[in-house]
């Protein structure tokens, strides 16, 4: 399902239509994490990408579309080299993945409770994460006043 | 068995990849291909978390790295959005190749 819906993502002609192949492909991969029993994994990928970006995408795809123009078809010689290496990269990967033999798993099952997640997101000690965070909460705080910042109206110009 | 799942898992992640890039090269309208690097992304999420679940269940390295790419992912997809709309207005379009105004 998750790849029936990415290639029609990629695919399809309507652009809105491929913005909710996309919806569909993304929870179809927060279904594929509950099935792995990473439910809090699946939580945030429902409320961040589904939730978050397909909407800011969809508002995006308003403010600068008329919703029922096909887009133009990419010009054959493209999409055959685009083919061509997307198919090699893929079988040449996967002879890899195949040929590899992955090691026995034979380690202890740890629980993966949210509060266990909270404990280590916060833990300076050691198998911690919170140097990560913090970098990712400036890289955030710099994300959204750099979106302001360019997207706001300068009069001047205006 | 096991290592057949897996399998199966990294499949998923590596075919999700390659469309995600195909759809990337084809397309040449900004926020298609915004979509596609989300779907390459994801891609990557699957592939940490398959790793994570069948290979060192002692640890959440996986987890926490999914976790920061999926936050990393919400501020790119903002950024970009907040760009390609600039680029509309000034441009009137959102194909990649109308922007030239910086090529020489």
């Amino acid at each position: 399902m998750i790849l029936v819906f990415g290639v029609l993502t990629v695919t399809s002609r309507k652009i809105f239509r491929s913005a909710i192949y996309l919806l569909f492909s993304l929870i179809n991969v927060a279904a594929l994490y509950f099935y792995l029993n990473y439910e809090f994994i699946a939580a945030v990928q429902i409320v961040v990408y589904v939730g978050g970006i397909v909407v800011l995408i969809l508002f995006s795809l308003f403010l600068t579309h008329q919703v029922d123009v096909n887009l133009p078809s990419p010009p054959l010689s493209r999409m055959f080299f685009a083919l061509l290496a997307c198919l090699f990269g893929f079988g040449f990967a996967f002879s890899l993945l195949i040929a590899h033999h992955f090691p026995a798993n034979e380690n202890a099952l740890t629980d993966l409770s949210v509060s266990y997640i909270g404990k280590q997101m916060l833990n300076y000690g050691n198998g911690g994460f919170v140097l990560p965070f913090e970098v990712v909460s400036i890289l955030l705080l710099a994300a959204m006043v750099g979106c302001i910042a360019i997207a706001v109206k300068t009069k001047k110009n205006a | 068995m096991l290592e057949i799942k897996m399998t199966y898992v990294l499949f998923v992640g590596f075919a999700l990849f390659f469309i995600g890039a195909y759809g990337f090269l084809t397309r040449r309208n900004m926020i298609t291909m915004l979509m596609s690097i989300e779907l390459m992304l994801n891609a990557v999420n699957i592939n940490f978390i398959a790793f994570n679940k069948y290979l060192f269940t002692d640890k959440a390295d996986g987890i926490f790295f999914t976790i920061f790419i999926i936050t990393i992912a919400a501020a790119e997809a903002a950024v970009a959005i907040a760009i390609i709309i600039n680029i509309y207005r000034k441009f009137r379009s959102i194909d990649a190749e109308d922007a030239n105004t910086l090529k020489w």
